[in-house]
């Protein structure tokens, strides 16, 4: 969490009050929440009034998901078909699979290129097999596991040239990437704090005028009655003082990232040659903080566990209830096989990143490797 | 003593969480796992010893936390359904009596897990088991009536000098109240006694679901037939109750299993003493000792897991190993593990093949 985060919330966290209520306490922390609303559409480009706050990206995704399907689909019976990737976040692609299950709602997973983009001429194919029946496309700004920055403008532009709602995931783009709901064309965008650099817990839903989800929390009718609970006014100003700071170091932080993120990839390729970088060319179309390798011959989780043990924080990008690590649906989406899939691995550089970890990488990938290889053989 | 790179092996119980902590305090490096041995987590009992379970799993990892340890989970389902499971249903089906936490330990938790382990660098594998290791060799453990050393006597030595047992000199009394002083929530956490993979411990059911109705007759020891059952491999040699017998026996007595011929499906029933046996034959030993017999060895052998010890005479002859009992014993099946003890320390290990009432002259 940024300093000056902790800084605000801590501030904030003395003097709490229910921003909701109308004596003294809760006044002032209706105009700390009124003016951190501000600040995040300023940095987002978006209408204070289209910023609706939640408990963060997950239930920001259910909201626009669910809410917006519902809506769609209870104005007009016929549109059950919910258009996504295929590499969307869980809290997309559980969010669609309970739909189907439970609602009856037909669930498109669109497929995405070797570089695991999306293309507007894809989504045109999708939605013409029967675009009077499609509720709701959603497509991630930028995926996190492979970093494939998605073409968000043109996408919405085909969305829109058939009068279909347009959402899309930035969670992990906003922090790297210019996000801005203005110009975009989404009508619907999700962003967290976190990932800016505030606190858990906290995330928003921009909702353009007339888009209306039907809410997922009923209650005191809190944020224009589209999401009801009590509104955490210390973490909603650590948010938006992590999205401004955040955003005046973005650009510089942005090539900072890719310096970092290239001689990563420059090293490992060294100490590995057989290791493929998954995922778009370094370059716009790859988030600057994102690299992701597979590595042939080995399981990821052994690997994981030889990095971690050398203190190197990767992912293999998934676990099941139990905690067993599983193969990336993200790469089983974008036509790896098992095996790939499971030997793979995400390294993500982020503010506290240095050249230090970068080396400290690749002073021990290469043996890591041999050693995942040995153990995959037995 | 040097710090090990030690993988401890947590099952969510007491004794996994209270070994891994000891572990730590002798100095050594420990990661702990937990093998994910079930292909469907909801489908085994909940609060066994472990291993199979999401509460297992979560109980694991709260105890990893609490000692201060990384923590992850390994996915053995498959090998352990074809290493275990399946093992366990054909033994039955050839009618034969298996032991799964032997399999278990023999293929499993220190082979896979142990290969893998030294793959990725460690020396060692430390479990909860209640057993001590000395100078290499496998001991009881001091509380005899949680001794594991029987299901345990099948490592090898070179096993052995992987495995860490740091529970064998302690109670289990003990190591609850240990468990407890260190702050670990399953101190509480009651013990299972029965199989991990039957959920709802219904054995019969299990192997009814997997070798389907197998009817056959139930014969007297002079080959009358005295009764019928619906799949021998729900009988165990020994067994007194659920044989529905037509009528009783003329003595008035109980009858006992005495033997299941698998192919003819044929379950032979008899009196307590025609259960007695005294020679054994033991196929395929282990030898955890001071290695193979030269010559015949006076000790004692287990016959099934907490069983009473029986003094007998041991000879290799082959690759098997003969045992004669000072006084017969009842129910010994063939597929159980036979163990050798010299007092405390174990001998050798070897799989029960056949079994007579008496030594031949």
């Amino acid at each position: 969490m940024l300093p000056e985060a902790i800084e605000v919330m801590t501030e904030e966290l003395a003097q709490l009050g229910n921003p909701s209520s109308l004596h003294n306490a809760g006044r002032r922390a209706r105009r700390v929440v009124e003016e951190s609303r501000e600040q995040i559409a300023e940095v987002l480009r978006a209408r204070p009034s289209e910023v609706v706050f939640t408990s963060g990206g997950t239930e920001a995704d259910n909201l626009a998901i669910k809410g917006l399907y519902w809506a769609r689909a209870g104005q007009d019976p016929h549109r059950r078909r919910l258009l996504v990737t295929s590499i969307e976040h869980h809290a997309v692609l559980d969010s669609v699979r309970w739909l189907h299950a439970h609602e009856g709602a037909d669930a498109c997973y669109l497929d995405v290129n070797g570089d695991g983009v999306l293309t507007p001429e894809a989504l045109r194919a999708a939605i013409e097999a029967d675009p009077e029946a499609v509720a709701l496309v959603s497509v991630m700004w930028a995926n996190n596991e492979v970093g494939a920055v998605q073409p968000i403008c043109e996408l919405a532009e085909v969305a829109h040239a058939y009068g279909i709602v347009f959402h899309s995931d930035a969670v992990q783009a906003a922090a790297q990437l210019p996000v801005e709901f203005a110009g975009s064309g989404a009508d619907a965008l999700t962003v967290t704090s976190h990932k800016l650099g505030g606190p858990i817990g906290v995330g928003a839903l921009l909702l353009r005028r007339g888009i209306e989800p039907v809410p997922v929390l009923h209650g005191g009718g809190q944020e224009r009655d589209v999401r009801s609970g009590t509104l955490d006014a210390p973490a909603i100003r650590a948010f938006a003082t992590a999205a401004v700071v955040s955003a005046e170091r973005r650009e510089a932080e942005a090539k900072r990232l890719s310096v970092l993120r290239d001689d990563l990839i420059r090293q490992i390729t060294e100490a590995v040659p057989d290791a493929v970088l998954n995922g778009p060319p370094p370059g716009p179309g790859r988030l600057p903080g994102n690299a992701h390798f597979s590595f042939p011959g080995c399981e990821g989780d052994a690997l994981l566990m030889l990095l971690d043990a050398k203190d190197i924080a990767c992912s293999t990008g998934s676990a099941c209830t139990a905690g067993v690590a599983q193969p990336s649906h993200v790469l089983l989406a974008m036509g790896a096989d098992e095996d790939r899939a499971r030997g793979s691995l995400r390294f993500s550089l982020g503010h506290t990143s240095t050249q230090d970890d970068v080396n400290a990488t690749a002073a021990v990938i290469g043996e890591a490797v041999e050693r995942a290889r040995r153990a995959a053989s037995r | 003593m040097t710090s090990l790179r030690v993988l401890a092996a947590l099952s969510g119980g007491v004794d996994s969480a209270t070994a891994a902590a000891r572990a730590v305090d002798a100095g050594h490096d420990v990661t702990a796992v937990h093998l994910a041995l079930s292909a469907n987590p909801s489908s085994y009992r909940t609060g066994a010893r472990g291993c199979c379970t999401l509460e297992d799993a979560r109980d694991a990892r709260r105890a990893a936390d609490v000692i201060g340890i990384p923590f992850y989970v390994w996915d053995m389902a498959e090998r352990f359904h074809a290493d275990v499971v399946e093992d366990f249903v054909a033994e039955y089906a050839a009618g034969r009596t298996p032991n799964p936490c032997v399999r278990c330990n023999e293929k499993i938790k220190f082979a896979a897990v142990l290969d893998r382990a030294m793959a990725l660098g460690f020396d060692a594998v430390c479990t909860g088991h209640h057993a001590r290791i000395e100078d290499g060799r496998l001991r009881r453990s001091v509380d005899m009536g949680k001794d594991q050393s029987y299901v345990l006597a099948v490592l090898t030595r070179d096993q052995l000098a992987h495995a860490m047992f740091p529970l064998g000199d302690t109670t289990k009394t003990q190591v609850r109240e240990e468990a407890r002083h260190r702050g670990l929530a399953v101190a509480d956490k009651p013990d299972s006694h029965d199989i991990c993979f039957i959920a709802d411990g219904n054995t019969k059911g299990f192997l009814a679901n997997h070798l389907g109705e197998a009817p056959g007759p139930i014969v007297d020891t002079t080959g009358t037939q005295v009764g019928t059952h619906d799949g021998a491999y729900a009988f165990t040699i020994g067994q007194r109750r659920g044989l529905h017998l037509d009528h009783p026996a003329d003595d008035g007595h109980p009858r006992y299993v005495l033997s299941i011929e698998p192919v003819s499906r044929t379950v032979t029933v008899g009196t307590a003493e025609d259960l007695e046996v005294r020679d054994i034959t033991a196929a395929k030993p282990v030898w955890t000792g001071s290695g193979p017999l030269t010559e015949p060895r006076e000790c004692s052998v287990q016959l099934r897991a907490h069983g009473t010890p029986h003094p007998a005479t041991a000879v290799l002859d082959g690759d098997d190993l003969r045992i004669t009992l000072t006084e017969p014993a009842r129910g010994v099946a063939a597929g159980q593990t036979a163990v050798l003890y010299d007092a405390d320390t174990v001998l050798a290990s070897a799989t029960i093949t056949t079994t007579r009432a008496t030594v031949p002259a």
